[in-house]
């Protein structure tokens, strides 16, 4: 059988903050990452354990001051059920449905695909293009985290150790538009090969502004593609701009060759469904 | 080690184990229910798939402390009142008309995973049904039957 560290449920909130003040351990929701890692031995194996999946207090979906908050044990199921969702983020529903499958997106949280910091995680482009913010909190206190600042390195997070992902909080300004696309092996239980969020505000005749590329895959965290951002920001998309932005983002990008891609192939296709979107938001 | 306290197929069930040990190993070495599979243990093929409160879920992913207080559903207890009566659940009956099952490992997960699917309303739309066995791997069948034996049932329920 595999290692089963010792593990506490904290009831609240409170209780979670103490035992993580305390000493180090390892926070599981959903599991989909976690049991993963601890039954494929991918890593040390945590000295403790910390269950989430009592704590209420991480858990709704609402709309506040313009803003779409999720709290961090939202599953993926709970994403693509709700109206709410659907209505004023689209692109997270799109996201959410390509996770797993069914068993995955039953169990698997936003804070926990967050948390990982995989650079493949589906949701995380999305959440960069929609400039999202995190509320995290600990013993000492809470505080807002931009999601651009979150991705330290491989892997590794602004998360303190003591510290836990609260919620997500998603801006909704008015006429942005964000388009999301994942390529893997399958439609289903496929990590991604390269995954893709676009968002923009359409200004007319003043063009697209707040431009956003956010990309997961290509590197060792999701990121933002600046100088492809910069390319279309104060522009019309037309098929002269859509290849030049293919091209600097073919040209930024420093994708490498793992078991699931090639760098050339990454490239390539980040490039095409850039080119993609843009076609389909302009309509040429 | 702590008590965990849920019911299994309409059966209360207590464990005395460590809260990391997977609904998998609790099912299968601790309550003998082997109906459940251990495919790849990571969340990819599905053939352990059970039904916890309501939902399908892969039991390797799932630490027994997670399952506290709630409810279970195996291939044992697929149908409890087909079983009170001696007979198979319909989605079964289903799967041995179609030749829906061939070396059988992925079944009981492919069984529960299609069983969540019907009891949460889906149809015998072959797209929708597709989705629903996504995460649930067979490398006999090429699926086609499994469809087929989901749709059947879809259709009369």
């Amino acid at each position: 059988m595999p290692a089963e560290p010792p593990i506490d449920t904290p009831r609240n909130l409170f209780e979670a903050y103490e035992r993580l003040a305390a000493g180090a351990a390892r926070p599981i929701a959903g599991g989909t990452d976690v049991m993963v890692a601890i039954t494929g031995e991918l890593g040390p194996i945590p000295e403790r354990m910390l269950d989430l999946s009592r704590l209420e207090e991480l858990r709704g979906i609402s709309l506040e001051h313009g803003a779409l908050i999720l709290g961090a044990r939202t599953t993926y199921t709970e994403i693509r059920r709700s109206t709410v969702c659907r209505e004023h983020l689209p692109a997270l529903v799109d996201a959410a449905a390509t996770i797993g499958a069914a068993q995955i997106q039953n169990r698997g949280t936003i804070g926990g695909n967050i948390a990982n910091a995989s650079p493949a995680g589906d949701t995380l482009p999305v959440l960069l293009a929609a400039d999202a913010v995190l509320l995290v909190g600990g013993q000492r206190g809470e505080r807002e985290v931009p999601m651009t600042a979150f991705f330290v390195d491989y892997r590794k997070t602004a998360l303190a150790p003591d510290e836990l992902i609260l919620q997500v909080r998603i801006p909704l300004p008015a006429g942005r538009a964000l388009r999301f696309r994942k390529v893997g092996t399958r439609r289903a239980q496929a990590i991604s090969k390269v995954v893709m969020a676009l968002a923009w505000r359409d200004l007319g005749t003043a063009g697209w502004q707040d431009v956003r590329v956010a990309l997961g895959s290509v590197a060792a965290t999701p990121i933002r593609a600046a100088a492809t951002e910069a390319v279309l920001e104060g522009a019309r998309p037309t098929p002269e701009a859509a290849d030049r932005a293919a091209e600097t983002l073919a040209g930024e990008l420093e994708p490498i060759d793992d078991v699931r891609s090639t760098a050339d192939y990454r490239r390539l296709v980040a490039a095409r469904i850039l080119h993609r979107l843009l076609r389909d938001a302009e309509g040429w | 080690m702590t008590a965990y306290r849920f019911l299994v197929n309409g059966v209360p069930a207590e464990v005395e184990v460590p809260g990391m040990r997977r609904l998998l190993d609790v099912l299968r070495e601790d309550l003998g229910l082997t109906g459940t599979k251990e495919g790849c243990g990571e969340g990819e093929c599905g053939a352990c798939s059970v039904i916890l409160d309501g939902q399908v879920v892969d039991a390797c992913l799932v630490p027994i402390c997670q399952v506290e207080g709630r409810i279970v559903r195996t291939v044992e207890g697929l149908s409890l009142a087909a079983r009170e009566r001696g007979a198979l659940d319909t989605l079964q009956e289903a799967f041995l008309e179609h030749g829906a099952a061939q070396c059988g490992i992925c079944t009981p997960g492919m069984l529960m995973a299609a069983r969540a699917y019907l009891d949460a309303g889906g149809d015998g739309d072959e797209d929708h049904i597709r989705e629903a066995i996504a995460g649930n791997l067979c490398r006999c069948t090429g699926y086609t039957k499994i469809v087929d034996a989901i749709a059947a049932v879809a259709h009369v329920d």
